[in-house]
C-alpha cells in the first residue's frame, strides 16, 4: 500500500481520545494503548491523549525496566510528536494524589510546523473538569 | 452533546465508577454493567458516590447482570433505572458516544 501525504481519498477524519488510566508495567493496557495510538495517527485521525487516575504513572521520566525483564517504552511518548500526535493532556488532580508534579514527567515535545518548527511541549495539565470538557468534544473515545 | 459513560468494575475494588463520576457532565448517563452493578445497591458504603448526582445524569444499571448476581430483588438506589439489552442498545444509538471506564 502506497501512503501519500494528506488523507487517504475518501477517508473518514474523526477526533479519537485515548483514555489511558492504568500504570505502566503492572498490566499490558499502557502498552496496548500505545499500539493502538500508533495506528490512528498512521490512519491520519485527530489523535489525542489523556492520562488520568494511574495512567500519569505511565510518563515518569527515568524509568528503566532492565531489571524486571520487560522493554521500557516510556521513550516511544517522544516520538509521537513525528506522527503528529501532540496533544496529551495530563489530569492536575490525578497527579497531585499521587505526589507527582509536571516536574517528575518526561519532557515531550513537538516541532510546530505552522510556527517555523519552533518545539513546543506535548504536555499540558489540565484540571478534571477541563477533561471532561475534553471528553465530549470526541467523536471515539477508547479507554485502556 | 451527551456521552454514555459504562462502568464493568465493582466499585468495592476498583475507582473506575469513582473516576467516571468526576468526569461526568450534566445530561450524559451513566450505565453500570456487570461487575459495575454492585453500585447500583442501596445502603452500601459507595451509595453516596451515585446519590450525588442529583439527576444531573441519568443512571442505569443492566437488568440481566443483576439477575445474574442473584440482585434483581435488592432494593436499588433511587434514580437508577434497570434497562435490558435493547435499553442498553438503545441508549448507544441514542447518545452522541460511549466512554468505558475500564
Amino acid at each position: 500500500m502506497v501512503m501519500d501525504e494528506g488523507p487517504l481519498e475518501g477517508s473518514v477524519t474523526k477526533r479519537f481520545l485515548y483514555v489511558n488510566r492504568r500504570a505502566p508495567y503492572g498490566t499490558i493496557y499502557a502498552l496496548e494503548s500505545l499500539e493502538v495510538v500508533l495506528i490512528g495517527a498512521a490512519f491520519e485521525q485527530e489523535v489525542t491523549l489523556a492520562f488520568l487516575d494511574d495512567g500519569v504513572f505511565q510518563l515518569t521520566k527515568g524509568q528503566d525496566t532492565g531489571a524486571i525483564g520487560v522493554k521500557n517504552f516510556s521513550p516511544a511518548y517522544r516520538a509521537l510528536g513525528d506522527y503528529d500526535v501532540t496533544n496529551f493532556y495530563v489530569e492536575a488532580e490525578s497527579l497531585g494524589e499521587r505526589g507527582l508534579t509536571l516536574d517528575d514527567l518526561q519532557q515531550i515535545t513537538y516541532e510546530d510546523e505552522d510556527d517555523d518548527w519552533k518545539e513546543k511541549p506535548s504536555i499540558r495539565v489540565v484540571s478534571r473538569r477541563e477533561l471532561a470538557a475534553i471528553m465530549a468534544e470526541q467523536d471515539v473515545i477508547l479507554s485502556f | 452533546m451527551p456521552t454514555l459513560h459504562m462502568v464493568n468494575k465493582s466499585p468495592f475494588e476498583d475507582n473506575a465508577l469513582q473516576s467516571c463520576l468526576g468526569h461526568v457532565l450534566k445530561g450524559d448517563a451513566v450505565l453500570l454493567i456487570e461487575d459495575g452493578v454492585y453500585g447500583a445497591l442501596a445502603g452500601s458504603a459507595v451509595a453516596g458516590m451515585l446519590g450525588q448526582q442529583n439527576g444531573a445524569v441519568s443512571l442505569y444499571a443492566l437488568g440481566p447482570d443483576l439477575a445474574a448476581r442473584g440482585l434483581s430483588e435488592k432494593p436499588l438506589l433511587g434514580g437508577v433505572d434497570v434497562i435490558d439489552y435493547g435499553g442498553f442498545v438503545d441508549l448507544v444509538t441514542t447518545l452522541d458516544r460511549s466512554q468505558s471506564w475500564l
